[in-house]
């Protein structure tokens, strides 16, 4: 067991901070701010040419074929030079090198992770959250194409999209989570609206809505078999679930340090009680970068995802929530003389108890599938 | 970067889950069968355990705190009511002191808010309490001397049994008489510093087995028990709750994990932070897991049968032992440049 690098790993830290000294963009805190993401998509190919993006993915497609201690040495290293995180790309890509056949990963994926297109997620849809097999959106059959009609939502990135990875139902006969088919969609065509969502935050450009009315997709875009797409739909949310892939340990150990800052540096100025949160949002951010390390070892035994997606996916939450928390109390309410920066990290920080499928559903997964207690 | 167990460490933790399974308590009553109990401490004896502390050629531990944090957990798992963490810390001291190893089992002195090792004054301990005393006749406390801090013994009186009733406690009052240790060289205030992470790190190894057992234990009860005609565990009520209590226990076991390792691994300023980390993070989640554990049981979780309370007494003594939450919390803090002890009370 070693927690430290080995001497590769070493060397590969050292030129990444060697790199981030002259290439840090210096955007603000992540998802309070629509700047930051209109920089996202330049920041995503200035990692991909720099050779830190992809590290663990196939050679195939533009990856490194790296282990996965890569991916949290980038993590730890965007943390510490105050760098936006790396675009979360992971679980789109696996879903696909996992169900997509090899023409599909090769027209694709190599534009994923190079950064050339942008992908949103057609997944959620209002009648359809929590319980996503009831998806309604439809795709029928019409020569060499399918035509999509329906309505999505929670779409992040939509506006910004030129793909969008979509479910929808391609057989009605069959039970509801047979019946669903996962689709590349061209988002430029007559046929889709876009509909942003303002977040809680006031951020614009992550949420929205996407109306399907008529739109068409080459029946060689779908992903997977006829029928695959619930599968696909779990792989994509059992990445989704687990901080490694995600890489929001950075984004979390960035608002500490700054948090952090602004304590030391004015010490007499705040309350023992908001330090106090402070203290607890460092030390769950340790733990979840610990746990990060933990995980990412499993899989060098090509250990399976799983249920434990569940877990990483609680922890993930509780911790941001924490780091919400200290931000709130030692940014202050904006009405009170407070930055509307730590009041927007604190507000975004209720969302991850949602997406990605609620903590009420990771417990209903960690409880049947991890504790074996009886079905309802 | 690799933070796998090897196979010895995974053959280890086999052995101690095995070996506690077999002759731990499964009962409350159980706790009063003195055959059992000799039983287990002689297979624990017999398996040094208590001993991977001890000084090799090079002074180095015959083994790392992560070994000993593998065996610290499988005893807190299976309630073990035999002594493991006062001798370990016992060992570890004779060893940095480069004393000889103690003939017979014995455990320290620490004060009386279990914060540190108990320091002699005028030839005499004024107070402490002599922690995980189960067969120690005799323990360690500090002798201030001309050139440091020397390791000193003591005898100790008949355990009284106090918070957890599977490691008993013996309060000292003054009485005993105090002699120094030879041959030894003085303990540094490094070697303390990474001593106590070494403690924290096994209390919270002994918090991550707790938990595994205290969920286990609740879990069990709630796929046996019915209410309306189906069994409590299917209820997302109850799901919910041992849910919780199962991620806080992974998330314990992660920060422990590294705790158990940076013991031997880093600077002691370092080491000690990994196990305030870990300390906070475990003290608070062991708490309420325990609490969970009773709830899920209900009323039978508030009887002396249960065992779910001695899940927790056990979880609320490693939560204590040199530094709570509290004081883990301020060590946290200050290493990373904030504050002093009093402006977190």
């Amino acid at each position: 067991m070693d927690f430290r690098d080995s001497a590769p790993e070493a060397g590969f830290r050292i030129r990444l901070r060697e790199w981030l000294a002259t290439h840090n963009p210096g955007l603000p805190t992540s998802s309070t701010d629509d700047e930051y993401w209109a920089g996202m998509a330049a920041w995503h190919r200035s990692l991909y040419d720099a050779g830190f993006f992809g590290m663990s993915w196939p050679t195939s497609i533009g990856g490194q074929a790296r282990s996965t201690v890569y991916e949290v040495i980038v993590d730890e290293e965007l943390a510490a030079a105050g760098a936006p995180p790396r675009p979360s790309l992971g679980y789109l890509v696996q879903g696909i090198l996992e169900h997509g056949d090899d023409e599909i990963q090769q027209r694709f994926l190599p534009g994923i992770v190079n950064g050339r297109d942008r992908w949103c997620q057609g997944f959620s849809e209002p009648d359809a959250g929590s319980d996503l097999a009831s998806l309604r959106t439809r795709a029928d059959r019409d020569g060499d194409d399918f035509v999509i009609t329906g309505h999505k939502v929670w779409t992040s990135y939509s506006d910004e999209a030129e793909w969008c990875l979509l479910l929808a139902r391609t057989d009605h006969e069959v039970a509801k989570h047979r019946g669903i088919s996962a689709f590349a969609v061209p988002m430029g065509q007559p046929g889709i609206e876009q509909r942003p969502l303002r977040m809680i935050n006031g951020v614009t450009k992550e949420f929205g809505e996407v109306l399907f009315d008529g739109a068409r997709v080459p029946a060689a875009n779908m992903i997977g078999a006829p029928g695959e797409g619930w599968s696909l739909a779990m792989t994509v949310v059992s990445h989704e679930r687990e901080p490694g892939e995600l890489g929001y340990v950075a984004r979390y150990r960035k608002v500490v340090n700054d948090l952090t800052r602004r304590v030391v540096g004015d010490p007499g100025r705040f309350r023992p009680d908001q330090v106090r949160d402070l203290g607890w949002a460092m030390v769950e951010v340790e733990m979840l970068g610990l746990h990060v390390r933990r995980r990412l070892s499993d899989r060098l035994d090509g250990i399976a995802h799983g249920p434990q997606g569940s877990v990483d996916k609680l922890l993930m939450t509780w911790t941001e929530q924490a780091v919400g928390h200290a931000s709130l109390g030692i940014g202050g309410i904006a009405a009170g003389g407070g930055d509307e920066t730590s009041l927007n990290t604190y507000l975004y920080s209720r969302a991850q108890s949602v997406m990605g499928g609620t903590s009420q559903i990771q417990r209903n997964l960690v409880a049947r599938r991890i504790l074996d207690l009886p079905a309802s | 970067m690799d933070v796998r167990l090897s196979p010895e460490q995974q053959a280890l933790r086999e052995s101690a889950a095995r070996l506690v399974d077999q002759l731990g308590p499964h009962a409350v009553g159980e706790l009063d069968d003195p055959e059992r109990t000799a039983k287990l401490d002689a297979a624990v004896t017999a398996s040094g355990w208590r001993e991977l502390r001890t000084a090799d050629h090079g002074n180095r531990p015959l083994a790392s705190g992560v070994e000993v944090g593998i065996v610290a957990e499988e005893l807190g798992r299976g309630l073990a009511d035999i002594s493991f963490v006062g001798p370990t810390l016992a060992t570890e001291l004779r060893r940095m002191a480069g004393a000889p190893p103690s003939a017979e089992v014995e455990t320290v002195v620490l004060t009386d808010d279990l914060l540190s090792l108990a320091r002699v004054v005028d030839g005499r301990v004024p107070s402490g309490v002599a922690v995980d005393v189960q067969g120690s006749t005799r323990a360690l406390v500090l002798a201030p001397g001309p050139d440091g801090d020397h390791l000193a013994s003591m005898e100790l009186g008949s355990p009284a049994v106090g918070l957890d009733l599977t490691r008993p406690s013996v309060a000292v009052d003054g009485q005993a008489v105090v002699t120094p240790l030879a041959p030894a060289r003085p303990v540094t205030a490094d070697d303390l510093t990474r001593w106590t992470a070494l403690g924290l790190a096994v209390a919270c190894a002994d918090l991550v087995g707790t938990m595994g057992g205290a969920v286990r234990l609740a879990s069990a009860y709630a796929s046996e028990r019915r209410q309306y005609g189906a069994p409590i565990g299917s209820f997302q009520a109850v799901q919910h709750l041992l849910a919780d209590a199962f991620v806080l226990s992974e998330g314990a076991r992660s920060a422990t994990l590294h705790a158990t390792w940076a013991v031997d691994e880093l600077e002691p300023a370092d080491a000690l932070d990994a196990a305030a980390v870990a300390k906070a993070y475990c003290a608070r989640a062991a708490r309420t897991v325990g609490e969970t554990a009773i709830q899920v049981h209900g009323g039978i979780g508030n009887t002396w049968e249960c065992l779910a309370h001695i899940y927790l007494r056990r979880a609320l003594l490693s939560s204590e032992l040199l530094g709570d939450v509290g004081v883990s919390l301020t060590r946290v803090l200050e290493h990373r440049g904030i504050g002093g002890r009093d402006g977190l009370s």
